[in-house]
């Protein structure tokens, strides 16, 4: 995805992570300012289904061309599903940072939590500083 | 002022100036007294430069080296020939330098023989992948416990008895450093106690060390050993002896995780101790938790093959303190000798070579076990290595035995009362193809003659005469 876009519907860390809530579940994945920021990504190794993540904690690594960068969970919870198609394409995170470059589904332990990240405006404004 | 002094009186009153401190005194007036040598070191005074030769020359020649002795010392260095084609090749300028270079491109061939080096080690470990090498065997091993650490974040590892002494305590040493405890598994009749190792492997231990063949020269059976491991998600470790691996299933056939070693049989010589290089080799998997540098594959613009360092994102310019290692100096050189060595010995000759010290091993063993009052430590299958009990008292009595040997220019071996206290009087002895049958012959008649000798003093000290020495 070449141009800069941050969906108004997802919140945000200011780690560059990205949260999309739906009921007790929620997806992570980078945003596009991040994949952006690191170039061609040519490794991601996804935590195991049951990993307990914990908010603003690394809970992986992505790794591009030139860094390995660390990826920090949005909320607290228990991973439920990892995106399996990362191994083989990890340039997915690249080409949909919102959709197929998804990395991680969680079970969210505390829902109050999300009250704490940033709407997508409040995002884009750490980004201008 | 002497011509190896950097600074002068008049620099270093510059830079005094130039910090504002009047003395030196005052720029350590920080440190407390108590601390601070009240006189200067006691050096002498400076010699010349061919005073400095010949006192050089006095103490070198107080060495023995294995040219001036009939010696079967191994013990993980080993004395075999180096053809000159090594010394030759290794010595060019284009070489003539341990470091990977930073900015490595611009040395194509050097890139290639680190690539070439790493395939060789691929081959002959049964593993998926290899470093351009590390400093040494004991830093390999500690270095692939790191790599375990990684890979499955456990609290504790297990090394078997037969693992290198150095190894082991260097794993002990460096792991204390990332939190980890070390357990031990003993030997039984040689080679690792299957049942204590069974019940050592525990769901907190992140990796498990084995040796092959072990430090008592005996050749692991590594199926069980991975297998239970490996039953409870613990990564296995086995450092191998690669002059082995020409006649012994590679360890990657068994399963193992990370293959290490020690090098230096690989076209470098004894050289006093080192330098030498460690190999690691690890699967696919944990490639990107092996430390070092790797050097890879690729092609150019114009799509011609070409070298590159590759996976650098493990390493310390780029990942900072997560980085897999905090070395990346391969020791280029000492690894360039082993290619070159396994290059001149070629597929076939490998494995003759290991044949032959399969057969002088096994005729020297017999031989020996022959001798009175000498024993077999273990009578496992060996190639190249073996364990004997003298049939003395202790460590003492054994190192009086080597002393009457090397007053007749033979070195038995290398005493294993040192790192084994359970084995006071064992001796550990090697073949290489550079010892003929004559030489063990030598070995058999000298050794049984200073053991006797011994036995006889210990049996006169014990009826209350002087010990013999």
């Amino acid at each position: 995805m070449a141009e800069a876009s941050y969906p108004p519907e997802l919140l945000y860390h200011p780690e560059h992570d990205w949260a999309r809530v739906e009921g007790e579940v929620a997806t992570f994945g980078i945003t596009w300012h991040a994949q952006d920021a690191l170039g061609e990504i040519v490794f991601v190794e996804t935590p195991a289904v049951g990993t307990q993540l914990s908010a603003n904690e690394a809970y992986t690594e992505v790794e591009s061309v030139k860094a390995v960068s660390d990826v920090f969970a949005p909320l607290t919870g228990e991973v439920i599903e990892t995106n399996a198609q990362l191994a083989a394409k990890p340039e997915l995170i690249n080409e949909d940072p919102y959709g197929e470059g998804w990395l991680v589904k969680v079970r969210i332990a505390d829902a109050s939590e999300a009250g704490g990240l940033l709407n997508r405006d409040a995002y884009v404004a750490t980004l201008d500083e | 002022m002497t011509r190896y002094t950097a600074a002068t009186d008049a620099d270093r009153q510059a830079m005094l100036e130039a910090i504002g401190v009047a003395s030196v005194d005052e720029l350590f007036a920080d440190i407390p007294e108590s601390l601070r040598c009240a006189a200067p070191l006691e050096l002498g005074a400076g010699l010349s430069e061919a005073e400095v030769y010949a006192h050089l020359r006095e103490l070198a020649a107080r060495n023995t080296s294995t040219e001036d002795e009939v010696s079967f010392l191994g013990a993980g260095m080993y004395d075999h020939y180096v053809p000159a084609l090594i010394d030759m090749l290794t010595s060019r300028s284009e070489f003539l330098t341990p470091y990977t270079p930073y900015q490595p491109e611009i040395s194509q061939g050097g890139l290639q023989v680190m690539f070439e080096y790493q395939t060789a080690i691929c081959e002959l470990t049964g593993m998926d992948v290899s470093n351009a090498s590390v400093y040494e065997g004991p830093s390999a091993v500690a270095a692939a416990g790191y790599l375990a650490k990684l890979a499955n974040g456990r609290s504790r590892f297990v090394v078997s008895r037969g693992v290198h002494p150095h190894a082991r305590e260097t794993l002990v040493t460096l792991c204390a450093g990332y939190g980890m405890s070390v357990s031990e598994v003993p030997l039984s009749d040689g080679v690792t106690d299957l049942a204590a190792w069974g019940s050592a492997i525990d769901e907190d231990v992140s990796a498990v060390f084995v040796a092959q063949p072990n430090y008592l020269g005996a050749v692991e059976d590594l199926e069980p050993l991975v297998g239970l491991a490996r039953e409870r998600g613990a990564l296995v470790v086995c450092s191998a002896d690669p002059l082995t691996l020409g006649l012994l299933e590679p360890p990657g056939a068994f399963g193992v995780d990370v293959c290490v070693g020690e090098g230096q049989p690989l076209g470098n010589r004894l050289d006093f101790g080192g330098p030498s290089f460690g190999f690691f080799a690890t699967r696919a998997e944990h490639m990107r938790r092996m430390p070092g540098r790797i050097a890879g594959e690729t092609v150019d613009v114009d799509g011609r093959r070409g070298f590159v360092l590759t996976l650098q994102t493990r390493e310390q310019h780029i990942r900072r303190e997560r980085a897999t290692s905090n070395i990346c100096t391969a020791q280029a050189l000492n690894a360039l000798a082993g290619v070159v060595y396994l290059s001149w010995l070629g597929r076939a000759g490998l494995v003759e070579l290991g044949e032959l010290l399969v057969q002088r091993t096994a005729y020297a063993r017999s031989a020996l076990a022959a001798v009175d009052g000498v024993s077999l430590l273990h009578e496992q299958p060996v190639v190249r290595e073996f364990a004997v009990s003298l049939g003395l008292r202790d460590l003492e009595a054994v190192r009086r035995v080597l002393r009457r040997c090397a007053a007749e220019h033979v070195n038995p071996g290398h005493p294993l009362g040192f790192d084994y206290p359970e084995h006071p009087d064992g001796l550990l002895v090697a073949i290489t193809e550079q010892r003929s049958r004559a030489d063990i012959d030598l070995l058999v008649d000298v050794l049984g003659r200073a053991v006797r000798a011994e036995r006889a003093g210990a049996g006169a000290a014990s009826a209350g005469g002087e010990a013999a020495e």
